[in-house]
């Protein structure tokens, strides 16, 4: 603690020279504690012919039950054994300064791989009998420390720049320390490089160098600064996290990271697809329609003929004037510059798009499992939710104060079952939860059956399930037993009150209301996606609605509704579900909102690609798909609005006017995030169909972002219940790649190998489907020449040969296989570790026991030496012996 | 930041009020004989502690070393009652009741003492919050 003043460490004890024995322990005299251990090991010897038998006893009972334990609390010890305790290596680390600098000592030479350099503490202890010998004139902790810090410089100079700096800056130290080091360990170096260089020259070019390095860092570090504050929204994600902490953050920057797969989508898009499009309009097929108005919603209208849809893009050569399909030969390839083949492009560049998308989606999916399911991360959570429960980003007093409430009922919470476990042995046919499913799965709305209500049963009246109670009672009327054995029995008796109703007939209940509740779910799913399907069918056979713009609307208005309406359906019905963890409950919440989602997606995509196609023979299906999708994301954006306006705004008012109540609606983060999911897949699923639709999606996200924002501050408080935010962010993302992206890809690719596209309009106007226009290509290079024949030959026996899928996908399986083959074995390898530790920490206390009654006995050896020969031998001249 | 004498600004100031470890925090980064007020250096190596770049190493060092209110170098049970009122709250009616807290104490003591020595070490400490993958963004200032 003390890291940069020369006093002393104290605690709060007085250093007085005549009662160093009753001294605290101070971390500086390790020598001195070292000294007296040896000594005390010397000396052991002697002792042990005499102790003998007492000490073997002692082991043995300490063996004997089971798990050594430390005889009594710390304070049973003598002062010297606690001196001991104290300046383990183990403990001092933690607030001293030398010891810190001898573990980054030994870390560095271990990072250096050199062995023939003992590590500090064989060296300090080979250096002890000289420095003994200044022990009196010289302040030994301060001569310690000093030696092990000229030996940590020493390490540090043989390091590279880059590696000396990367390691101060890992040491827990303070700045003046670390700059005393650093100077140190540079000085000498220098001048070793000066000696060696033989003049001014070289070491003027050190010095420039040093120079430039110095300017190139200097710059790099404003570059970052800078860099720093042009975050966006650093302020309001400041904010956000100051108030409500990290759970509620993590909406905001999954948000965050929706923006930037959009925004690499739409840079793609924009300089391969639509750029090279705008800069060579093709010529209008009629009159531009006017603007109404209305096309900000309904996408159609003026905006149809624009680079927005598929029906816009040419299926030429674009940069060549002679135009022509694909297959048209009158063109020379390169006449001047590349071709631009705009259906090539358009498919190459939507595909490396959604590869990208996908690597980078995998990668910080696995990222996030990497760092939230580390192995054996699921015990200890009481340990976990003391250390790291405090958000110090907060900073509010309110706040604050939320947090404290909520922390001290997840403690309470987690206590009370632990009571409930640990208690009452459980009775041998019934299983002992584990640590996580205790503190976890409790919730203050369930309480345990009290038992004092089951004394009003009679005997005659006890119903099969309550047999435990019934056996107790005979015990009670005539006992046969002991009364110790009886106590035993009440107590199982007990146990299997709680546990018996609620195994066998409270479960059966919970499981039937949870299937009820279950199947009320997915009905309602299923109504659902009934329901868009006869909408959508109604929709294709009345043409005078077809006709107009408005009507187009009432799909997606329907559409939303129903995903607006049956979350909070499914909340009604979950609301008479038991749940026992509040976890489980946001988990089932997700699942069925999900289900919800999928359902209807997959509805409308059968709708679009099944039927749509069929129906609009001799139009633009593709522009009609685009068109739908726009439709559906600006829908689901205003209904976004509605939701937060009514739901948050118009409720907090009711809430805080009407019924008085102080509490302000909580920030639902599960169900805001599916609403992201859920757009993004749209924008997703339209790409392919309207280029443009990330813009718009971004557009979207940024106006949610602050409409979420500003109602978030205004409106809503934080959520009471437990979230674990990185465990949440990697549940959110791993759906983002899975049913969302995946499900885009899938439609994706059957829109590319399997519809006809459209006869009139886009790239793919002449193909049976879109895929052929890579094999025409293909074919084209063919002709082309023998220049680029290797990429037909790719194509023939990479692409087409299935043989090579399986191969990948045989490469991948092992790689998973291996992976998993490789976590097994490391587990295997902490359980040893953690029954090593466990008898280390026996070997431990044995010892710490064993060098207890040494000194004990010394002590009370020395009080009678003293009461035989007080005369003869003056009592401060054994403390200086024993204590030098 | 409690000293008197503490040249802070308004704004530092602002982000320490709510937090319950403020007085621990600036006796841990303070390099003045009384421990009660932050140099501008002592100040720098807070917020680089507190900042997005340290590593978890550092960060779990110097939270351990915030709850370790004895200054002894373990986390003994003083320490964890302490900690645990500071995150509850100190006033009677938000406290743990004594039962509670001997309980929970024993709970966290099960989990993370691996040498059963009757107090966690700095090792110890950092086992328990490498398991925790919220610490490093919640051992965090934001300026």
């Amino acid at each position: 603690m003390d890291m940069a003043q020369p006093l002393p460490f104290v605690l709060d004890v007085p250093e007085t020279p005549e009662d160093q024995g009753s001294q605290e322990p101070s971390p500086y005299d390790e020598s001195e504690v070292h000294d007296s251990f040896h000594q005390l090991i010397q000396e052991q010897s002697r002792w042990a012919a005499q102790e003998g038998l007492e000490l073997q006893q002692r082991a043995r009972g300490a063996t004997g039950s089971g798990q050594h334990t430390l005889s009594g609390s710390e304070g049973a010890h003598s002062t010297a054994t606690l001196r001991i305790l104290a300046s383990m290596p183990s403990r001092t680390i933690g607030r001293s300064r030398g010891a810190i600098i001898s573990q980054y000592y030994n870390r560095t030479v271990q990072l250096r791989r050199r062995s023939s350099r003992p590590l500090l503490g064989n060296l300090v202890r080979s250096a002890r009998p000289s420095l003994r010998m200044y022990d009196l004139e010289l302040d030994p902790r301060a001569q310690e420390e000093e030696e092990k810090q000229s030996l940590l410089v020493k390490e540090l100079q043989s390091l590279a720049v880059a590696q000396r700096d990367h390691m101060l800056r890992g040491m827990p130290l303070s700045l003046a320390d670390k700059r005393s080091l650093r100077e140190k360990s540079r000085t000498p170096r220098g001048k070793w490089r000066g000696q060696r260089g033989h003049g001014g020259i070289c070491s003027c070019c050190g010095w420039l160098r040093y120079a430039c390095v110095l300017t190139l860092h200097s710059l790099g570090l404003a570059l970052l600064s800078s860099l720093q504050a042009l975050t966006p929204w650093r302020d309001a994600l400041k904010r956000i996290g100051g108030q409500f902490g990290s759970s509620v953050l993590s909406y905001f920057l999954f948000l965050k990271t929706l923006l930037a797969f959009n925004a690499l989508l739409l840079l793609l898009l924009l300089a391969f697809i639509v750029g090279p499009q705008a800069a060579f309009p093709p010529a209008l097929p009629g009159p531009v329609p006017v603007c109404t108005g209305l096309e900000l919603l309904t996408g159609a209208g003026c905006f149809t003929h624009t680079v927005m849809y598929y029906g816009h893009y040419s299926n030429a050569t674009l940069n060549q004037p002679c135009g022509g399909p694909l297959e048209g030969g009158q063109c020379s390839p390169r006449v001047g510059g590349l071709p631009y083949n705009m259906p090539l492009a358009y498919l190459f560049t939507v595909g490396v798009g959604f590869f990208i998308t996908c690597i980078s989606l995998v990668y910080s999916m696995a990222h996030s499992f990497g760092e939230s399911y580390r192995v054996g991360s699921t015990s200890g959570i009481h340990a976990i939710t003391v250390f790291c429960s405090w958000d110090y980003k907060v900073t509010q007093k309110r706040a604050s104060r939320l947090q404290q409430d909520n922390i001290r009922t997840r403690l309470k919470t987690g206590v009370r079952w632990r009571n409930l476990g640990s208690l009452q042995p459980p009775p041998p046919g019934f299983k002992r939860f584990s640590c996580i499913s205790l503190s976890s799965s409790w919730d203050y709305r369930c309480v345990p059956p009290c038992p004092a209500d089951f004394s009003i049963f009679s005997r005659n009246e006890v119903s099969p399930c309550w047999s435990g109670w019934s056996r107790s009672l005979d015990f009670m009327i005539r006992p046969p037993r002991p009364p110790r054995v009886l106590v035993l029995q009440e107590l199982l008796a007990e146990w299997q009150l709680r546990q018996g109703p609620r195994s066998v007939c409270r479960r059966l209940r919970q499981a039937a209301a949870l299937g009820l509740v279950w199947l009320l779910c997915l009905g309602t799913a299923l109504g659902c996606a009934v329901a868009v399907h006869v909408f959508s069918e109604f929709m294709i056979q009345s043409p005078e609605a077809a006709g107009q713009e408005a009507a187009l609307l009432v799909l997606p208005l329907v559409v939303g509704l129903l995903n607006l309406g049956a979350p909070y359906l499914c909340r009604i019905l979950a609301a008479l579900e038991p749940h026992d963890s509040p976890v489980l409950e946001v988990y089932m919440a997700i699942c069925r909102n999900l289900i919800l989602k999928l359902a209807v997606l997959g509805t409308l995509c059968y709708h679009w690609l099944g039927r749509r196609v069929g129906v609009l023979q001799g139009q633009c299906w593709e522009d009609f798909v685009g068109q739908e999708l726009y439709r559906f994301l600006v829908m689901d954006f205003v209904l976004t609005l509605l939701d937060t306006l009514f739901g948050e705004l118009v409720w907090r008012i009711i809430s805080e006017k009407k019924l008085k109540r102080r509490r302000k609606p909580e920030f639902d983060i599960a169900r805001n995030v599916l609403e992201l999911i859920y757009g993004q897949t749209l924008a997703w699923l339209g790409v392919l169909f309207s280029p443009l639709l990330p813009a718009v999606q971004i557009i979207k996200l940024l106006l949610v972002f602050y409409i979420k924002k500003t109602s978030l501050l205004a409106n809503c408080q934080a959520p009471r219940r437990p979230w674990l935010a990185s465990h949440m962010s990697t549940v959110f993302l791993t759906l983002l790649c899975f049913p969302a992206f995946l499900g885009a890809a899938v439609f994706l690719c059957y829109a590319v190998w399997q519809v006809k596209p459209s006869g009139i309009c886009g790239p793919f106007r002449t193909l049976d489907t879109m895929y052929e226009a890579g094999r025409v290509w293909v074919r084209h290079l063919e002709a082309a020449g023998p220049r680029v024949s290797w990429l037909p030959w790719v194509h023939r026996y990479l692409v087409e040969n299935t043989f090579f899928v399986f191969l990948v996908s045989a490469l991948l399986l092992a790689v998973v296989y291996l992976n998993i083959q490789v976590v097994r074995g490391q587990r295997k390898v902490i359980c040893l570790l953690k029954e090593q530790i466990s008898n280390e920490g026996e070997d431990k206390i044995f010892l710490i026991n064993k060098l207890h009654s040494i000194y004990e006995r010394k002590e009370r050896e020395e009080r009678s030496r003293f009461r035989t020969s007080q005369a003869a031998v003056p009592p401060t001249l054994f403390t200086d012996e024993r204590d030098a | 930041m409690g000293g008197s004498g503490s040249r802070l600004s308004k704004e530092l100031l602002a982000e320490y009020q709510a937090n319950p470890f403020k007085e621990r925090i600036c006796r841990v980064f303070s390099t003045s004989p009384t421990r009660d007020r932050l140099s501008f250096e002592d100040f720098l190596d807070l917020l680089s502690v507190f900042s997005d770049t340290a590593t978890p190493d550092i960060k779990s060092h110097y939270a351990f070393r915030i709850f370790d209110f004895d200054d002894d170098g373990t986390l003994n049970r003083e320490d964890l009652s302490q900690l645990v009122n500071c995150l509850t709250g100190e006033s009677e009616d938000t406290r743990l009741s004594a039962s509670e807290m001997k309980q929970l104490i024993d709970n966290i003591l099960e989990e993370s003492d691996i040498d059963r020595d009757g107090t966690i070490n700095l090792s110890e400490f950092q086992h328990v919050i490498s398991r925790s993958p919220d610490f490093a963004s919640s051992f965090k200032i934001v300026l």
